[in-house]
């Protein structure tokens, strides 16, 4: 289901959730600022996002917390942004779980059902089915405190399942686990995501939590939305400087088009360097522009290549960091323009390290690895 | 480790432990047990007004005289006389309303604190406890005065032409509900806000999230989480409340007393030490009940981890 689903590419798709020019401001300051997104049904959603950017906000919007101040928020074909959060049909699980202190996993779990007064039986056996999926059974008589950090999460998370929302609200949900337990839960949510069928809008300010659970990412920058795609597209073709600097590593060079050509473009950057990228309709001759390199598409070497008048620039190894899986050097370049960082798989195990601190080296690349951003 | 420590620290740890424990026989076992053994004397125009007195220097035959003295007969005179019924039970009933009033009117007060922002909040729990920088016995003195036929509340009250002729609050017992329900709001309102100001108010959030409309939200979230607030400041108002003198004193009615003031009578006016100290012993016997229900969920409080 996960390869062929892209119901944002289609253009006869209704979304589900609709933001429409929303503004929101607290106190003079604005959170939101005219922000339209589309969330289609079944999708796994991520707001990602600096601290402060407005992402936390967009959620409490759509939960109910907050009313927007302009502009309309949709679900289905309902203007929702005034209906009191008990009379939506959305459900959140917090950051901070909320659980009640008082009651009793099972009794946390059935909170929601008991609001709607279903019948007893409905709902033992609702909290019965919750308590499995979420791997619980047996800790029903118990209380919050006396759990886990990683049950409390799975309460909270059955707890946000049990009416069967039709748009599941996760705030940071994994903030508070440690870092192993967070890898697992994550792909435990993508299967239960995928299982369910239910529309999630996570909110996280860790990118790599968002590429590995979302379908489709919305990087937020003062309250508007810097991009929207799916993370592949994300990582490899940024729409702009800032998004590509806050999604992973990048190298950014400025440079001015000399050549615009079907067959590619030309650019001549600072130090009088030349280099050659895949071309696009959208750029001409005399643009400045900004080449965006990931560390993991730069060669490193300590002989000159044989190519060396394009996409290549000479240093001195500043930095070398290992990682385990990868090391990271980084390179002041002779030409004054800056620093690099280039990452180089660790491949082989216990290999000599070729290149040390204070080496001479070259960086190269293909054309197509520099993406060119205008922005 | 030094063993030296050790010991020094044993030692201190018993020492605080104990110390409390010493404290409550020297200050309360101690004097309670003199009020339980004057409780079962007899009275007598003497120097102390009861009989008998232990006299140490007769030795075995001594403490047989003084044994046989003792008696239930004043425990007997609570029962007889009805006086002493009708006092005990106004006494707990004007407990009851007050404090059912200062629960009332202390809860929304000490939510409303709580959920004030922060740098406002240690500002109104000062205005709460401002009151204690008066005299108690001023501030009740106060109240004759604002009471009184031509006092202030009548005035107000018959320039806004909700009356035409004085009320005479003076001398009743609204005037002591009154009186009560001012003195002792801030033993209501700071144990509340102690609870309520810890709650977490994302649970309100999470509540309303799963459809809980704010007043089911209020009932089925805040107050069970307030619950150790309640019980802390009803006790803290019922228990003190019902032993109250000064205030049915000075603003209640001579139609009716209550304990307090039937024990300050029996001590004060009749010279009845013995039958001023069985009224106390009951009065205390009747108070261990609530106590012991506080215990209970202070227990289960501590148990809920929290």
């Amino acid at each position: 289901m996960r390869r062929d689903f892209a119901p944002w590419a289609d253009p006869n798709a209704r979304p589900l959730v609709r933001f429409e020019a929303v503004t929101k401001r607290f106190a003079g300051v604005t959170a939101v600022d005219r922000l339209s997104l589309d969330i289609y049904a079944g999708e796994f959603f991520a707001l990602l996002g600096p601290s402060g950017c407005g992402k936390t906000t967009l959620l409490r919007m759509l939960a109910g917390f907050e009313t927007p101040d302009e502009g309309a928020i949709r679900l289905g074909s309902d203007d929702i942004g005034r209906v009191p959060p008990y009379r939506r049909p959305v459900n959140m699980m917090f950051q901070s779980y909320a659980l009640f202190p008082h009651l009793t996993v099972a009794d946390n779990i059935a909170f929601g059902l008991r609001q709607e007064r279903l019948p007893r039986q409905t709902i033992e056996a609702r909290v019965a089915e919750l308590m499995t999926l979420t791997r619980l059974d047996g800790l029903e008589r118990r209380k919050p405190h006396q759990l886990s950090g990683g049950q409390r999460q799975r309460v909270a998370l059955a707890r946000s399942l049990a009416k069967r929302p039709k748009v599941l609200l996760l705030d940071e949900p994994l903030a508070a686990l440690d870092k192993k337990l967070r890898e697992e839960t994550q792909f435990e949510l993508m299967d239960l995501q995928d299982r369910l069928g239910t529309t999630f809008v996570i909110v996280t300010h860790d990118q790599e939590e968002a590429m590995t659970v979302a379908h489709r990412i919305a990087v937020m920058n003062q309250g508007r939305l810097a991009q929207v795609a799916p993370p592949r597209e994300l990582y490899e073709h940024p729409a702009s400087r800032w998004v590509a600097g806050f999604i992973g590593d990048v190298n950014l060079l400025d440079g001015v088009i000399l050549a615009a050509d079907p067959s590619g473009l030309v650019i001549e950057g600072r130090g009088g360097l030349r280099y050659r990228a895949a071309a696009g309709a959208e750029f001409k001759a005399g643009q400045d522009v900004t080449l965006a390199l990931r560390p993991e598409k730069l060669r490193i070497a300590r002989q000159q290549p044989d190519n060396a008048s394009e996409n290549c620039v000479a240093g001195r190894v500043h930095d070398i960091a290992y990682l385990g899986d990868i090391s990271l050097y980084r390179v002041l370049l002779g030409s004054g323009t800056g620093m690099m960082t280039a990452s180089v798989a660790n491949a082989s195990r216990l290999a000599d390290r070729s290149i040390d601190w204070a080496d001479q080296v070259w960086l190269s690349w293909e054309p197509d690895a520099a993406v060119v951003l205008t922005q | 480790m030094n063993p030296g420590t050790t010991t020094l620290g044993g030692f201190g740890a018993r020492l605080v432990v104990w110390l409390p424990y010493a404290w409550l026989v020297v200050f309360f076992l101690v004097p309670f047990l003199i009020v339980l053994k004057i409780s079962l004397s007899q009275t007598a125009i003497a120097l102390p007004p009861y009989v008998p007195v232990l006299d140490p220097s007769a030795g075995w035959d001594g403490i047989r005289t003084f044994l046989a003295g003792l008696g239930l007969d004043n425990y007997a005179t609570l029962f007889s006389d009805e006086i002493y019924g009708l006092s005990y039970l106004k006494s707990l009933k004007i407990a009851a309303v007050s404090t059912a009033i200062l629960l009332a009117i202390g809860y929304p007060l000490a939510y409303g604190m709580a959920r004030a922002p922060r740098r406002l909040q240690s500002m109104l729990v000062m205005l709460v406890i401002l009151p204690f920088w008066t005299s108690f016995l001023i501030r009740v003195y106060a109240w004759i005065n604002i009471l009184q036929s031509d006092g202030l509340l009548n005035r107000v009250l018959q320039v806004l032409h909700l009356i035409d002729a004085p009320v005479a609050w003076l001398a009743s017992d609204t005037a002591i509900y009154i009186g009560i329900v001012y003195s002792y709001l801030p033993f209501m309102v700071l144990p509340l806000y102690a609870t309520l100001e810890k709650m977490d108010f994302t649970l309100l959030e999470a509540a309303a999230d799963l459809g809980a409309r704010p007043a089911a939200a209020f009932w089925r979230i805040t107050v069970p989480l307030s619950l150790p607030g309640i019980a802390a400041g009803a006790l803290l108002c019922f228990i003190p409340i019902t032993g109250e003198f000064v205030i049915p004193d000075l603003l209640g009615g001579s139609d009716s007393l209550m304990i307090g003031q039937t024990l300050w009578t029996e001590f004060f006016a009749n010279k009845d030490w013995p039958v001023a100290s069985a009224i106390a012993v009951v009065l205390l016997i009747l108070l261990v009940g609530p106590i012991l229900v506080y215990q209970h969920l202070q227990m289960r409080n501590v148990e809920a981890g929290g």
